[in-house]
């Protein structure tokens, strides 16, 4: 089947054979085909508008921890600046704003300089927004929707809620919602991880994320799916911060098999703290000397005139069906990693 | 020296770490979805050959280091230094028993061993992935036995101790895989 290739072939560059053929088999083609659809029919069965928003902006998020792609549309003398989407959110909640009411949608999402073995720059993600849902109520949405998916390739064990406090306690014995840097920075030298004071310094939100990544995560999800909620305010990204307990935000986010799966909130509609948090990330990219960001106008307008109380997720599909499928890598669901495209 | 950043963190990349020369092992990227990034390295130090784990931000960098795997034949141990010879260009190093560590037992003179090179200083030494040796002293074995079953130790011309099989005798010629210790064959010239 495989081509033969000629010495004086176009196709033959510096002596290597040119690798054209996917990174994953025909059968995870199929498998990806089953996904989608079934994720269409769980969401056509409950009413939830599938819709499509663009991928190119002339606005991004502000969020210092995400790297965007920067694209020159040209038209005549008209030029413009447009962005990749890192996620389809601001688009989407303009959309619920409007008055669209429950949607989804699947689409691609870009990420710039994230490649491994959990991570492709262009991947896919499936989106959703409920109006008039809590993150209680949407988190058990999610754990229906994970029902179905898994139900015919490996029935999962029931799944697990748990706060980010009471695994971050288990697994480090560390209390995550009040930062004291002694006994952090004691429990990481006990536990071999001498670059944590280096790196984490007095940052109590990259302490988190040290933490978290490398000494819980791992365990959490074996062969369920675990659910991490009421997230420390520090890392309450565009989640509405508890109104009992303002030391806590109302996100939620998924793992399986000590992989991170999806990221939800209990949507923040405050435009003037959404505003807020947008400069509070523009400061934070100044610091960091990081490409600046204007803050997306459109937005924030659409905040203002009012968005309906509702909870929201993103899931990163390439992965569920990484694990769907068994394979230890991403890239053996895409058709063609970066690598290959 | 080139600066290496994080995700040119490759299996095989030389870099200095704590001063001292490093190859990396396994690199993994850590992000959480909102968070930031690191890289999970698996590091060999070079000098001391022990496997650490260290973590890096994503991004970070560290400086490369000049290391080279050069072919060199075995010559001889002066009791002090065992020598090595580059054999395109006659050039010879002497390494004390130190660097050359437990690699020793397996030397053979004129056998072409790696020398790994830190600023053109010896590190460490490679031996073959299969020897050739003589056995210098092990019990008779059982008259009769063929192969299979428990085994005896042999002692062998360079020192090293292996475990071969009962039929094989004093002054035999064996092949050892020097990379588990064990006995492969005998060695028929």
């Amino acid at each position: 089947m495989f081509p033969v290739l000629k010495n004086n072939s176009v196709l033959q560059t510096s002596g290597a054979e040119i690798t054209w053929r996917p990174t994953c088999n025909i059968a995870d083609l199929r498998l990806r085909a089953q996904l989608l659809a079934a994720t269409r029919a769980f969401f056509a069965s409950r009413s939830v508008l599938e819709v499509e928003t663009p991928v190119l902006a002339p606005a991004t998020g502000t969020d210092p921890q995400l790297a965007f792609f920067e694209t020159h549309y040209q038209f005549g003398k008209e030029q413009q600046t447009l962005f990749l989407q890192t996620s389809p959110e601001f688009a989407m909640k303009r959309l619920l704003a409007a008055g669209s009411g429950s949607i989804f949608q699947i689409c691609k999402a870009f990420r710039n300089g994230e490649a491994g073995r959990f991570h492709n720059a262009e991947f896919t993600l499936l989106e959703w927004y409920r109006i008039g849902f809590d993150l209680s109520q949407l988190m058990e949405e999610v754990a229906q929707l994970f029902g179905c998916w898994f139900a015919t390739y490996q029935p999962l064990r029931p799944t697990q809620k748990n706060t980010y406090s009471e695994v971050f306690k288990r697994y480090t014995g560390l209390d995550a919602l009040c930062f004291d840097f002694e006994a952090y920075s004691t429990y990481a030298l006990a536990q071999n991880l001498t670059d944590a004071v280096r790196i984490c310094g007095h940052e109590h939100s990259l302490w988190l994320d040290f933490l978290f990544s490398l000494q819980v995560q791992p365990h959490l999800g074996s062969n369920h799916l675990e659910m991490v909620y009421a997230y420390p305010a520090c890392q309450a990204s565009l989640a509405r911060l508890n109104q009992q307990d303002s030391r806590i935000a109302e996100r939620v986010e998924l793992f399986m098999h000590g992989i991170e799966l999806g990221n939800g909130f209990f949507e923040l509609n405050d435009a003037d703290e959404q505003e807020q948090r947008f400069e509070n990330e523009q400061a934070l990219r100044r610091q960091k000397k990081l490409p600046s960001v204007a803050k997306d106008l459109k937005f924030l307008a659409a905040l203002q005139s009012g968005l309906p109380d509702c909870a929201g997720i993103a899931i990163g599909l390439d992965r569920v069906l990484m694990l769907l499928s068994g394979n230890e890598s991403i890239e053996h669901v895409l058709s063609f990693s970066r690598y290959r495209v | 020296m080139a600066i290496y950043s994080t995700n040119e963190f490759k299996a095989g990349l030389k870099i200095m770490l704590d001063n001292d020369p490093c190859a990396i092992i396994e690199n993994e990227f850590v992000k959480p979805g909102k968070g930031q990034a690191f890289n999970r390295v698996k590091i060999r130090n070079l000098k001391t050959g022990r496997v650490i784990e260290r973590t890096f931000k994503s991004g970070e960098s560290l400086e490369g280091a000049d290391v080279a795997d050069v072919e060199m034949q075995y010559l001889y141990n002066d009791g002090e230094y065992r020598h090595f010879m580059v054999p395109e260009t006659y050039e010879q190093y002497q390494i004390d028993d130190k660097t050359v560590g437990d690699v020793r037992i397996w030397l053979k003179e004129q056998d072409i061993c790696i020398v790994t090179l830190w600023n053109d200083a010896p590190l460490a030494v490679t031996p073959p992935n299969f020897v050739v040796l003589t056995i210098t002293e092990t019990d008779p074995g059982v008259r009769g036995d063929t192969s299979g079953g428990g085994g005896k130790p042999a002692k062998l011309e360079s020192g090293a101790v292996v475990r071969v099989p009962l039929f094989v005798q004093t002054g035999e010629i064996i092949k050892v895989d020097t990379r588990t210790g064990e006995y492969v064959s005998r060695f028929k010239e």
